[in-house]
């Protein structure tokens, strides 16, 4: 028996030139949702909380960056000191309520010293910014690199970045931290906080690169590169970097809270910026002194903290939710 | 009778089985391929068919240099490609080319089709010839697809149009040889049928010669000219498609031939009566 069940030839007559049409109204509803960047905005466009984060976000780096024109309009810099708004009886107490918000300091001032504290704000919104997205930017290219690395070429390569991730994981990062930052040279702290904050931020993102990379290694299309005549670092950067776009844009918004909040740690704890260069940790940590006082001291920069902070998350985390709901379908 | 166009001569692939390997033992193997030869001349389609992990689609990977050989040879035109570095390899690859099973896994849902079909142009480093735009567009025409979608991305077709799509990636280099992985494996049947009419129209007007990995026989049947069947890495039985089918040697490949699913003859005895009646 050798007949063929199906007889083939007389399909033909489906026609084999005009192209599938009957499939293509399937495929265009497939369509609907078109896996890019515009329809990551369009999905994000109408989420509340993603947009007040980023509203929010914005503003603060619009501050960051108009620092200078900002603090010429208020008329106080944030070195500058005010013995005026003061009061040398009561310790250095500000005068009037909310410690001494008004028309002449708009978010009053710093017991002790009367330095203004919205200059101080501003001013320190450049650094906290300036840090984090730079150990963001710094993190990122390490750990989408090495990840890469690691997950496509394996073995040797592999064993080698995976066991410095781990060591690196598990390493007590703060108490590290502290130490190289003390024992340095103070001059250009900033620069050192970002790599010191890189160098133990990058295998958490280089951890997931590394496993889609491995994923994605097994997929046909890095094969059919292959075939057609590609080199290793031109697969891995031109076929399975674009695929892990949305991933990387994920973890790194979700990061730079983390980032946020280790410069502010650090300053607090008196081994970040180094006064009198203003950050919000730093003030926040100068604050604990007054607290009961002035609470208002406190509030300021705790609050902004807080905001910029959560703004991140709650953006990163509701990116990751579009994301998802786009690559699941 | 002419020199065979790709020559494989007892071509042995071992994979390591994973865990077995210490810090001094070699890892030991398993054997995928074992000692299979064939030619194919030009302009001739050899169908290898054989059950899953019969070793079919390794000796597709390995004809095609995308997997190394542990020990035989493979031959284009006379010449041993399995010694070539990397960096010699751009010839065989514009000449050798791959169209794989899974349409969708096959092509980067990131990349454009226009990025798609141009890439082994761009990797071996060659010029578009009359640019990436008009480029395109001709070899979708070539392979019935609407030039138009040049801009489109892989998950905005059907599974039929992106087998087409794969296949027009295969010939924008202009290879004499393609080896078909399983090419219309993941298509229902009535794709399938256009998708090989689509290769065998490529066959006819360009002379290319197909090296197609099937389990399928009546695929097999529509589209070889020869027929070797594998079964636990080895070739058991080879010849032409009519012997292979009319009058098969080994018992794995009558084996095969039964269990063809086919439709009872009484229930298609009556189907053919109703439709007469009505």
């Amino acid at each position: 028996m050798t007949s063929s069940p199906t007889d083939l030839t007389a399909a033909r007559a489906v026609g084999s030139g005009t192209g599938d049409t009957a499939e293509a109204p399937a495929a265009s509803a497939a369509g609907a949702l078109p896996a890019g960047a515009g329809g990551t905005w369009q999905a994000l466009r109408h989420d509340v909380g993603a947009m007040l984060g980023l509203g929010y976000i914005v503003l603060v780096t619009l501050v960051a960056i108009f620092a200078p024109v900002l603090t010429s309009i208020s008329g106080w810099t944030p070195y500058e000191f005010d013995q005026t708004a003061i009061d040398p009886d009561l310790g250095g107490m500000p005068i009037g309520p909310w410690g001494g918000m008004g028309a002449e300091h708009w978010f009053g001032v710093e017991p002790g010293s009367g330095r203004d504290i919205f200059a101080r704000i501003v001013y320190g919104a450049r650094v906290s910014m300036s840090i984090a997205l730079s150990a963001t930017l710094l993190t990122t290219v390490l750990g989408v690199s090495l990840g890469l690395l690691a997950g496509y070429f394996g073995g040797r390569v592999d064993v080698v970045i995976s066991r410095v991730m781990d060591f690196l994981m598990a390493f007590p990062a703060l108490i590290f931290m502290i130490a190289v930052l003390s024992a340095l040279p103070a001059s250009n702290r900033s620069a050192l906080l970002v790599v010191v904050i890189s160098a133990f931020g990058w295998p958490y993102l280089a951890r997931i690169v590394r496993g889609q990379t491995m994923s994605l290694a097994q997929r046909e299309f890095v094969e059919a590169a292959r075939a057609a005549g590609a080199s290793g670092t031109r697969i891995v950067f031109r076929e399975i970097l674009p695929n892990l776009r949305s991933t990387i844009i994920v973890m790194s918004t979700l990061a730079v809270p983390g980032y946020i909040g280790t410069e502010a740690g650090l300053s607090f704890l008196g081994v970040g910026v180094v006064p009198p260069a203003p950050s919000w940790g730093q003030m926040i940590a100068a604050s604990v002194k007054w607290y009961a006082v002035d609470p208002a001291y406190f509030v300021v920069p705790g609050v902004c903290l807080f905001l910029l902070v959560l703004s991140f998350t709650v953006l990163g985390d509701r990116l990751r939710a579009v994301v998802d709901a786009q690559e699941g379908r | 009778m002419s020199e065979p166009l790709l020559r494989a001569t007892h071509l042995v692939k071992e994979f390591p089985i994973m865990g077995t390997g210490g810090l001094l033992r070699r890892p030991a193997t398993f054997r995928a391929v074992d000692d299979v030869s064939f030619e194919i001349r030009a302009g001739e389609t050899l169908a290898l068919v054989g059950e899953s992990g019969s070793g079919k689609s390794t000796t597709a990977r390995l004809a095609a240099r995308l997997l190394d050989v542990t020990s035989g040879t493979v031959e284009l035109d006379g010449e041993d490609v399995t010694a070539l570095k990397r960096s010699e390899l751009n010839r065989f690859r514009s000449e050798v080319q791959v169209v794989f099973q899974d349409p969708y896994s096959s092509l980067n849902p990131r990349h454009t089709v226009e990025r798609i079909v141009t890439a082994p142009l761009v990797y071996q480093q060659r010029t578009i010839p009359g640019g990436p735009r008009a480029f395109t567009r001709s070899l979708m025409e070539r392979v019935g697809l609407d030039p138009d979608h040049s801009q489109k991305y892989p998950a905005q077709f059907s599974g039929g149009q992106a087998q087409r799509i794969g296949i027009a990636r295969a010939l924008a280099v202009g290879p004499r040889v393609v080896v078909c992985d399983e090419a219309v494996s993941a298509l229902d049947v009535s794709v399938q049928a256009q998708v090989i009419n689509l290769l065998r129209d490529l066959q006819r007007e360009e002379g290319l010669t197909y090296l197609f990995i099937a389990h399928d026989l009546a695929v097999v049947r529509q589209i070889a000219t020869r027929v070797a069947v594998m079964t636990q890495g080895r070739i058991v039985e080879e010849g032409d498609r009519d012997s292979v089918f009319g009058a098969p040697r080994h018992e794995y490949t009558r084996t095969l031939l039964d269990a063809v699913p086919r439709i009872r003859p009484e229930w298609e005895r009556q189907r053919r009566a109703n439709a007469g009646r009505s």
